[in-house]
């Protein structure tokens, strides 16, 4: 075929659109439903009754909106969480576990007591936050030493500790702590309850059967924190040099070490914070499973969102509502397989921000 | 197959990648028999053009004849079946493997079953053919940069070539194995090879060259033209286009107190080997020490360890102050700025703005630090006023900085390092790589600071520039100081046989 | 606890990790780094059990097993090779590929009865006192194909040209790309074949030695075992054995200490608690962990380690490798 031009692809010489990034975002989520649909029709299902199944179950009414928005705030944190660790090249694949962690660490100001039962609400809650941010700070700060010192490859342990969390959890939930055998703590006196919208139902009868929790709150303020230190912090300076050029930084004499090991502590943190944040706002105890893997969807969530900390909360809520979706679709690893169909198309779309399309005209060739 | 006196007929070489034209309608042509130099400065376009003819690249357009054939090269095979041997400037050696599988790799014999020891023979009989010695056996990481240079050459002469085409040999030797390499090549040119040399050092190439093509921004301002008659000023213009200044302004200036004092220090390099043997000197305020040698001789370690980025036994003192074995935070504090030699991967950060690479030293203090953050709005004004001052041609400080020029990448670096008005500076290799403009650009720049009293540690593999810059030249051989002369009336032979290994006889 | 039987399940559970290891080492020797080992031994734990129930040959589906798990991994040579793109992330959502194939896809898998790979023994060698009934006694055939298959597989990477031509790839892609080898042939290659014993580990598991679907209970992890052993085996198939039928002992050794009421004369607190068990499940993570850090720092000291060119994309013409 002799056309009169030809199809080049070439290195981009000229800075990327500013649209593009958010354009191959939008994009690689459109075709992952896309192929999910072929998916779900290829074995017998019907795609497009789920399509508006799943748009009237999760953003239909007030009421599934705010589950939508549960769903969405540990995504929040936990994107945060992986944003910061991944501006540095640390692939924190633990935020499951550090997610674990921080419950069991939080829990324990209701089971040990670590705080007197008649305490007022706020001090209650706020042990409970520092010691969900400690518990995931401790978990997230293993791997990282492991890695600043000797270099031990961060995906394996973090992954690895992840198993271990649950594990350890399971252990207390079934023996020392179980509720009459059960595979859970007793529920949680009201002290520890995270406020709900729910709770206004008196004032406002609008807001009764809200589940929309403080946690929420949480996930905003980190958000805007971590906005923060990322665009005009000195730290956050830091965090992108290294993650850039560890070679460079460490030639400017920044302290490498030290670095890696905060960003994994604050990386843990903040997924611990969205472990309190579950056990505390919804389901009021320490049970087996608190988590629907948000630690894994969280990669997902800060990949999608370009490490971008406002970008990661519109992308958690939609997250969050694949999950409150996700529990009534057949099948159930629909959900599961719509997320990595996501994250390759967003990987393999990033080649057009390096390469573009250029069509030359074959006359045009001579100088 | 027309008989003809040519070995190799490049006609009318377009090349042109995303942005920037390589190479303008250049044509080129090799003799049976001929050494042939392909002459420019660093960007010129040779080794592009080269690489077409190696098959690593095709044109845009333009005819390539081999020995009167037309060819198309679609691979780096099909050059090497047509005779053709690259020997890079760059060696594409595999650093874990011997000498004999690097020569062996790519080819069909052995198909399965690798004998090496049969193959080890095979290119013992090679060596004796060419005069090539080295250890067949021997791991190429093993091996000093001249052996390895010997190896590419060898794996262009296993496989037949009678086209050989040398990248830049002479950047990694001394100056007697440069004499050596050029015996080589007149060697091979009697067993009936043709020659093309690529370089941008002007004494060399009028040393073995008989024709030339001089490239300039990827159009040849000469093609082919004999040896005889052409003066070394005429091929620098031929190169750059204007009148060359070959020295730069050296006002005479009396050395002050000792500002870094190194003492009996070795240490190890990456591959845990001794790079550096009880090595001591001195650096006095306002002069610059210049230290020659061939490279992998212990320059880059001992640019390390006095910037805190490897550690060492022994003192090494700034003003004083002990240093060693600090990170490099320490060297900073001390006044100690750092030209690295490697500029993409150690000195800047490739994605990160102009703005944000300037900044990388002092974004802790004020105005641009902040207590816990960092004032943009000031560091951009800093880094415009770097940008002017420095001359630095960027579209703008939001600019990323792998999108710069070597020369204007170097410029940041050098900005950066001066404008913390140091009272010692590391250069190491600052000009590598860069046209004669930025050349001469950096090169006014560490004059300039040596006047302002600044002591500078010059590491260079260009004597020429050691030379016109430094002082002092001190030469280091494997790990050692073979000898300090006065820049000024040094003879360059015996600088040689320093930088081969022999000692200078106290005075 | 029987030492023998635990060496026995040791050689049996180890066989998975093996396949899945060496397939990792061979990939990663091209300098392709492919952390959806877990996704695409799950996909061939189901693709091999599916068509193994639906074609009534356990053979067939082992095949298909293989060549599924292989076709997934070419989407990751192509996004990795071709485009660039991150080595570690595009790993990770093949990761969530596979595992959500083989979720969706296997819906229903569970509790049927496909046919088999048998388990045989081998005659003479089974009667060798001690070491007979453990190493060739009642085993899948799968096991006997993993004895011959590290050692083979260290002889090709190191004794053969296209080894060699492996390994070169892996350290200094230039090198062979001016010798005339295609860099990109061989990293898809290898990228395949990584993917093809992946989904030969999965389609073990399921066909073979812990029979079943089980959905993502079927691999439990073994997958980042199989990557953090190549890094422990510092990329030499017969380590990568020898620790994966460790590691298989181990978890046998793990199970068989919940049993017994007395423990080496001791009162075994694992029988007096049940729950304690939680704990000795961790081992094998944190074994792994162990595992990584005596890897980093052999390779630290030994200054070699891993392939040079490993998970960096390979360009023609640019500086650096």
């Amino acid at each position: 075929m002799n056309l009169p031009f030809s199809i080049r692809f070439e290195k981009r010489t000229d800075d990327v659109p500013k649209w593009l990034p958010a354009a191959t975002a939008i994009g690689s989520v459109v075709i992952a439903f896309l192929i999910s649909g072929i998916v779900l029709a290829f074995i017998g299902g019907e795609p497009l009754r789920v399509l508006k199944f799943f748009f009237e179950a999760t953003f239909g009414n007030w009421a599934v909106f705010s589950d939508t928005m549960v769903k969405a705030t540990p995504l929040i944190m936990i994107g945060l969480a992986c944003a910061v660790a991944f501006k540095m090249k640390l692939w924190n694949i633990g935020a499951e576990g550090q997610f674990y962690a921080g419950a069991f660490f939080a829990s324990l100001v209701v089971l040990v007591p670590l705080v007197p039962p008649d305490a007022p609400k706020v001090i209650t809650l706020g042990a409970m936050v520092v010691m969900g941010m400690i518990g995931g700070a401790i978990w997230g700060f293993f791997p990282g030493f492991l890695k600043a010192r000797y270099n031990v490859n961060e995906i394996i342990t973090t992954l690895m500790l992840n198993y271990v969390a649950i594990f350890w959890n399971n252990f207390w939930i079934f023996d020392k702590w179980s509720d009459a055998g059960f595979q859970m703590t007793p529920t949680f006196p009201k002290t520890a309850w995270l406020p709900r919208l729910a709770d206004l139902a008196r004032e406002y009868p609008v807001f009764s059967g809200i589940t929309l929790h403080v946690g929420v709150i949480f996930g905003l303020i980190a958000a805007v924190v971590m906005w923060w230190v990322f665009k005009r912090s000195r730290w956050g300076y830091e965090i992108n040099l290294i993650g850039d050029n560890p070679e460079a930084a460490r030639y400017a004499g920044l302290n490498i070490t030290r670095n890696i090991i905060l960003v994994m502590m604050v990386s843990g943190a903040l997924a611990g914070l969205a472990g309190m944040s579950e056990i505390s706002g919804v389901v009021h105890r320490l049970q087996e499973k608190i988590s629907a893997g948000y630690g894994f969807t969280g990669i997902i969530v800060a990949w999608l969102a370009k490490l971008n900390p406002f970008a990661v909360i519109i992308v958690s809520i939609l997250f969050g509502a694949l999950i409150v979706a996700g529990r009534e679709i057949q099948p159930a690893g629909l959900a599961y397989l719509l997320q990595g169909i996501i994250l390759f198309m967003v990987i393999s779309s990033d080649v057009l921000l390096r390469y573009q399309v250029r069509i030359v005209r074959k006359e045009q060739e001579t100088v | 197959m027309e008989d003809t006196p040519y070995a190799v007929e490049m006609k009318d070489i377009v090349i042109r990648f995303p942005g920037v034209l390589a190479n303008d309608h250049v044509n080129l042509t090799l003799k049976k028999g001929e050494i042939h130099a392909l002459l420019g400065e660093n960007g010129a376009g040779k080794s592009t053009l080269m690489n077409v003819l190696a098959g690593l690249y095709k044109p845009s357009s333009g005819t390539i004849n081999i020995h009167g054939e037309t060819v198309n090269f679609n691979s780096p095979k099909d050059a090497i079946a047509k005779g053709i041997g690259m020997v890079h400037q760059h060696f594409m050696l595999v650093p874990t493997q011997s000498v004999t599988e690097n020569i062996l790799l790519g080819l069909d014999d052995p198909k399965f079953i690798m004998n090496l020891a049969e193959y080890d023979k095979k290119i013992l009989a090679l060596q004796d053919q060419y005069g090539l010695k080295v250890d067949p056996t021997a791991k190429i990481w093993h091996l000093s940069v001249g052996e390895q240079q010997r190896v590419e050459i060898l794996k262009t002469l296993y496989r037949g070539a009678n086209i050989l085409i040398f990248d830049e040999p002479t950047a990694v030797l001394a100056p007697q194995e440069i004499d050596d390499l050029i015996q080589t090549m007149r060697s091979m040119v009697a067993m009936g090879k043709s020659i093309i040399f690529i370089s941008h050092k002007l004494q060399e190439v009028t040393a073995v060259a008989d024709r030339l093509t001089v490239l300039r921004k990827g159009v040849a301002t000469a093609e082919g033209i004999s040896i005889a008659g052409v003066t070394r000023e005429k091929l620098a213009e031929l190169m750059v286009g204007r009148e060359v200044v070959f020295r730069v302004e050296k006002k005479p200036q009396k050395a002050g107190d000792v500002v870094l004092s190194v003492e009996s220090v070795s240490a190890e390099n990456n591959k845990g080997i001794k790079a550096l043997n009880k090595i001591s000197l001195e650096l006095r305020k306002g002069e610059i020490l210049g230290v020659a040698g061939v490279a992998g001789n212990g320059q880059s370690e001992l640019a390390e360890v006095i910037t805190g980025l490897r550690p060492c036994t022994g003192s090494i003192k700034i003003n004083g102050e002990e240093v060693a074995n600090q990170p490099p935070s320490k060297a900073i504090k001390s006044g100690v700025s750092h030209i690295p030699e490697d500029r993409t991967k150690v000195g800047t950060a490739p994605n990160l703005t102009i703005t944000e690479n300037t900044i990388m030293k002092n974004y802790g203090e004020a105005p641009i630090g902040n207590g816990w953050s960092i004032n943009f709005t000031e560091a951009r004004e800093y880094a415009r006023g770097l940008k002017k001052a420095y001359d630095i041609l960027a579209p703008s400080v939001r600019t990323m900085a792998r999108k710069l020029s070597g020369g204007n990448l170097q410029k940041v670096i050098l900005a950066r390092e001066i404008s913390s008005s140091p009272k010692m500076m590391v250069a190491v290799q600052p000009t590598r790589g860069l046209d004669v403009g930025a050349i001469e650009a950096i090169q006014t720049l560490l004059l300039d600071q040596r006047e302002r009293g600044t002591a500078i540690l010059l590491v260079s593999e260009e004597l020429e520039e050691l030379l016109s810059l430094s002082d002092r030249i001190a030469v280091i051989y494997e790990g050692e100081i073979m000898g300090i002369v006065d820049a000024e009336g040094a003879d360059i032979n015996e600088l040689g046989l320093m930088m081969t290994g022999t000692k200078r006889s106290a005075q | 606890m029987n030492f023998e039987i635990i060496l026995h399940s040791g050689l049996a559970t180890g066989t998975i990790l093996l396949f899945a290891g060496i397939g990792a080492i061979f990939a990663e020797r091209s300098g392709i780094l492919n952390l959806g080992v877990e996704g695409m031994m799950l996909l061939g734990a189901m693709a091999g059990f599916s068509v193994s129930l639906s074609s009534g040959n356990a053979w067939v589906g082992l095949l298909v097993a293989m060549f599924a798990a292989g076709i997934l991994s070419l989407a990751h040579g192509l996004v990795t090779i071709h485009f660039q793109a991150d080595q570690v992330v595009s790993g990770l959502s093949l990761t969530f590929l596979g595992t959500g194939l083989a979720l969706v896809l296997g819906e229903g898998l569970t509790g049927q009865n496909p046919p088999l790979i048998p388990d045989v023994s081998i005659p003479l060698l089974s009667q060798i006192p001690f070491l007979g009934p453990v190493f060739f006694e009642n085993h899948s055939i799968l096991v006997f194909v993993g004895y011959l298959f590290a050692p083979l597989s260290w002889y090709y990477i190191h004794k053969t040209r296209p080894g060699m031509h492996l390994r070169a790839v892996g350290q200094k892609p230039s090198a062979a790309d001016t010798m005339g080898i295609s860099v990109y042939g061989v990293r898809y290659f290898y990228t395949f074949v990584g993917g093809c014993l992946a989904g030969l580990a999965g389609a073990t598991i399921s066909l073979s030695v812990s029979p079943g679907w089980y959905s993502s209970q079927t691999t439990s992890g073994q997958g980042w075992i199989a990557i953090a052993l190549v890094i422990f085996a510092q990329w030499n198939p017969l380590r990568a054995a020898l620790g994966g039928y460790l590691f298989g002992a181990i978890r046998r050794g793990i199970l068989d200490l919940q049993g017994p009421a007395l423990l080496f004369g001791f009162a075994n607190p694992l029988y007096v608690n049940s729950n304690l068990g939680f704990f000795l499940q961790m081992t094998p993570f944190l074994l792994t962990i162990v595992a990584l850090v005596m890897g980093s720092r052999a390779a630290a000291r030994k200054r070699l380690g891993s392939p040079a060119a490993l998970g960096v994309p390979y360009v023609r013409g640019e500086r650096g490798h």
